[in-house]
């Protein structure tokens, strides 16, 4: 037997205002809600709302042999609760046909793991306990951010708990190796690792709808078709992508929802394939060999590395002001005033790092990329003024609860 | 390929980027083995020019009348020969300078000199033009009292200017003779400078025309209002195809109050040319939308940087330990320097202690003056005049960053010098230079707020500063000239075959 294992990421940032110098030791509202909300609501529309209704009908169609995962991340439920409830709802629709797993994720959609294993084990635990009261089910599976992950990043999984972690199946880690086993990361002793395909993967992602493509158009059956002549002993192909994908970016009027609606009935006609999830997985299979991930491998890029959140001097300085604040605002909510880390957690997320990255710009093809800003600097400017605020004010509460013991 | 290229100016005698867009430019079509001869309205003789012949309108030859000059220009005050009004005048105005140049031209072949000499420079309005002559009065170069004109003279170029208007916008082909003799008639009768500066733009015309029909070449390349009757003229004379090449317009230069007469020959030039090549997709767009261009004939060609090999190092410049943020052209509507002030004062209120240089001359400068006064930041505004040459390097490399709040920039080549040394820039997104620089703040030239803040936030952050300068460094060096003139010599192609 073959195993598809579909796995969908649902994320959103709370990107921020147009934050200037001027608002600093003025303004403590940092995030852009007007926007967030546009943006949630219009993916809503297009992605999350139609998609899940589709698979809701293809689980209910198929009588459960239709199975695919999800992540969702802690600012996408943060921001559906607040903006677009019934979105939630229809995650929580999916769960519970109890043929659709959700995974554990850092709760902010952070690098965490590279930066502050601390804030890593917050993020994640806390998340995963929020998963378990909206969604039924604690996560036994974890994805870290962008899929970044590395022996040690794994080992801190593994520490946490978890079963499986997905990964990236970049050439240069595996080498010879197949991306359609499991395998272990070196230094852990139980946790097992799911690998995605990124030529499967970036077919339904990336190339879907690009008419260049010598193979356009894709169609559920020619899909399968390839599906079906992966070798008898791989034991499973990780379709890992972007949620967004369907609607969002390969839009209604490309076919992808059609293509989503034929695809299990073409995989299945072949009886040596099924649809599992990622726990059905590693319940049923054991990792062929141990694999060596000394350096972080995300699935960005043709890089597959960090590059395009820590890749110049704007980002890497961002950062590093970033994790130099963690221990301050923690200190502070352990206080009682949260509404720091609070603030602070939502810069964590990765996407503003990705805002900052200049990669695209020796093609000359700025545009390249998807941003609320007009230049990576301008993202930068106004993440660092706002890093610089949020700094302030927690050195004053700081030096006021000092003041507050002593007396 | 040969090309008659007729400009403004040349290094080392600028008075802005025309000249050294210029330099550059004749520098990578000379990469490509194009032939080019530039006509400057005067040349001195120092020009920064080994790989091609610049020629200044004064050393135009009359074969015809045989009383051009032959010597060199050292040997000019001796000259016992008969020497036309004109040439008496050109001497008193030339004499000085050349004799100081001629140390540093001294090679064989040096430029003939005829003294068709011209006040003109980019830049100029009817209204500076008569300072112009007013200034080089002062400085005793000219006559003192009114132009040196006779009743005479004075007709003779307002018939020129009839003459020259009946060619450059009539229909049909000139009949060189004809031209010739016209040229001729007015040519020894006119005399000095024209009274104003359309004559004198018009008597720039007569020159090239002239000169067109000596010369050999493929293209006729005029760069930018003054030499667009020149163009027409000569392209009418000879045939030979004309491109125009738009640098800057009127409404870059005065927004909405726009000299009439230079919008007309602009308009002239966008009419007559075969091909308009603008330097930036924003001058294109203005182009079509205020001359109503045909699309067609318009290519864009951004200009590039020269690459030094070895670049001065200023090591120490600085002498304070205060933040430096730099203005640095001209100090007139187009450059938006009252945008400047009006961002240091909101910066200041954050930063006390930054030092705002404003370096340039121009109408607006005793305005900005009064204005920083006003502002209450006069002590932290400071205010150098025009700086040339080295002292404009050293400016770059004092500055901390430099700014560049232009209201309408065709190109802006500026911001590319800065980042060769090291200075960030941040810049109005209403120019050409924008489009081809990812390495640079950009800001609505009119957002004061939204400049203020880039400015405090490469005061702040040095890791912008080390992005933007290390990045920048890198991507300036892929603007090279070679490539413009590629692009330029592709135009050239069209229109020869």
């Amino acid at each position: 037997m073959t195993a598809i294992v579909f796995y969908f990421q649902v994320h959103q940032p709370y990107r921020l205002r147009r934050y200037t110098f001027f608002d600093i030791g003025r303004n403590d509202r940092y995030f852009d809600d007007t926007e967030n909300t546009r943006i949630v609501r219009r993916v809503a529309e297009k992605c999350y709302l139609p998609m899940n209704a589709l698979l809701l009908s293809l689980v209910e169609a198929f009588e459960g042999k239709f199975r695919c995962s999800f992540s969702i991340s802690g600012t996408a439920l943060d921001q559906f609760e607040a903006w677009s409830p019934e979105t939630l709802e229809s995650f929580q629709a999916l769960a519970r046909t109890g043929c659709v797993e959700f995974l554990a994720e850092t709760s902010h959609h952070s690098l965490s793991a590279l930066f502050d294993p601390e804030e890593f084990r917050h993020q994640v635990s806390s998340h995963a306990d929020r998963i378990e009261r909206l969604f039924g089910k604690r996560p036994r599976v974890f994805r870290n951010t962008e899929l970044v992950v590395s022996n040690d990043v794994a080992a801190q999984a593994e520490r946490l708990g978890f079963e499986g972690i997905l990964g990236e199946g970049a050439d240069h880690v595996l080498g010879w190796r197949s991306p359609h086993r499991l395998y272990r990361p070196e230094g852990c002793e139980r946790i097992k690792l799911l690998l995605r395909t990124y030529r499967f993967s970036d077919d339904i992602a990336f190339r879907f709808s690009n008419r260049a493509w010598d193979e356009w158009p894709l169609t559920a059956e020619k899909f399968a078709s390839w599906v079906h002549e992966v070798p008898e002993q791989d034991r499973f192909l990780g379709l890992f992508m972007d949620f967004e994908t369907f609607g969002e970016h390969q839009w209604a009027d490309t076919g992808i929802f059609e293509f989503m609606r034929h695809l299990p009935e073409a995989v299945l006609r072949h009886p040596r394939f099924r649809f599992w999830t990622p726990s059905e997985l590693i319940d049923a299979e054991d990792p062929v060999a141990r694999l060596d991930l000394p350096h972080p491998v995300s699935w960005a890029d043709t890089e597959r590395d960090l590059t395009a959140w820590l890749g110049n001097r704007m980002q890497t300085a961002a950062n590093e002001a970033l994790y130099e604040l963690g221990e301050k605002v923690r200190e502070l909510e352990a206080a009682g005033r949260a509404e720091f880390a609070h603030s602070w957690r939502r810069l964590t997320t990765s996407d503003h790092l990705y805002y900052m990255c200049t990669k695209w710009f020796a093609d000359g093809d700025v545009h390249k990329y998807f941003s609320p800003y007009a230049s990576p600097h301008d993202a930068f400017i106004a993440f660092m003024n706002v890093l610089d605020d949020l700094s302030r004010r927690a050195d004053q509460a700081l030096k006021a609860s000092a003041t507050g013991a002593e007396t | 390929m040969k090309v008659l290229m007729l400009g403004w100016e040349f290094p080392p005698h600028i008075s802005g980027g025309l000249g050294t867009a210029c330099h550059g430019l004749t520098g990578g079509l000379a990469h490509h083995g194009v032939e080019v001869t530039f006509v400057i309205p005067r040349s001195y003789g120092d020009e920064d020019a080994e790989h091609l012949s610049v020629i200044g309108c004064n050393e135009i030859v009359s074969s015809r009348t045989g009383r051009g000059r032959t010597e060199k220009r050292g040997d000019r005050t001796s000259s016992s020969e008969l020497r036309t009004e004109t040439e008496l005048l050109a001497e008193t105005l030339e004499v000085a300078e050349a004799l100081e140049a001629e140390a540093a031209q001294d090679e064989p072949g040096a430029p003939h000199v005829l003294a068709v000499d011209s006040p003109l420079q980019p830049y100029l309005t009817p209204e500076t033009y008569r300072e112009r002559l007013d200034q080089l009065r002062r400085e005793g170069k000219l006559a003192a009292g009114p132009l040196p004109l006779t009743q005479e003279a004075r007709r003779s170029l307002a018939e020129l200017r009839r003459v020259l208007s009946e060619l450059t916008w009539g229909e049909g082909p000139v009949q060189a003779a004809e031209w010739t003799l016209k040229w001729q008639e007015r040519f020894e009768l006119s005399g000095a400078y024209g009274p104003d500066l359309m004559a004198e733009v018009a008597r720039y015309a007569v020159a090239i025309g002239e000169l067109s029909m000596r010369q050999d070449f493929d293209v006729i390349h005029a760069h930018d209002w003054m030499t667009a009757p020149a163009a027409v003229v000569a392209s009418r004379l000879t045939g030979k195809p004309f491109v125009f090449h738009v640098h800057a317009s009127e409404y870059d230069r005065s927004g909405e109050s726009v000299n009439q007469e230079i919008r007309d020959l602009e308009l002239l030039g966008i009419r007559h040319a075969d091909r308009i090549i603008c330097v930036s997709h924003y001058t294109a767009s203005l182009i079509k939308r205020r001359y109503g261009a045909n699309a067609d004939r318009i290519r864009v060609v951004h200009n590039a940087v020269t690459h030094r090999e070895q670049r001065e190092r200023f090591d120490g410049a600085k002498a304070i330990e205060e933040p430096i943020v730099l203005f640095l052209g001209r100090v007139t509507f187009q450059k938006g320097p009252d945008y400047f002030l009006e961002a240091a004062a909101r910066v200041l209120e954050i930063e006390p202690k930054v030092k705002f240089v404003m370096s340039g001359s121009g109408d607006m400068l005793p305005r900005m003056v009064e204005r920083a006064a006003e502002l209450g930041i006069a002590r932290q505004v400071h205010f150098t005049g025009f700086l040339r040459g080295k002292d404009v390097e050293r400016m770059y490399a004092m500055a901390d960053l430099y700014v560049m709040p232009s209201v309408s920039e065709p190109f802006g080549i500026s911001p590319l010098e800065a980042i060769a040394l090291d200075c960030p820039v941040v810049l109005s997104r209403q120019s050409g230079v924008s489009e081809v620089l990812t390495n640079a703040l950009k800001v609505d030239f009119w957002d004061v707020d939204d400049l203020a803040n880039k400015i405090l936030a490469l005061i702040r952050y040095p890791a912008l500063t080390e992005q933007l300068t290390e990045e920048g460094r890198t991507e300036i060096q892929r603007l090279r000239w070679e490539a413009s003139a590629q692009l330029v010599l592709g135009v050239y192609r069209e229109l020869a075959s």
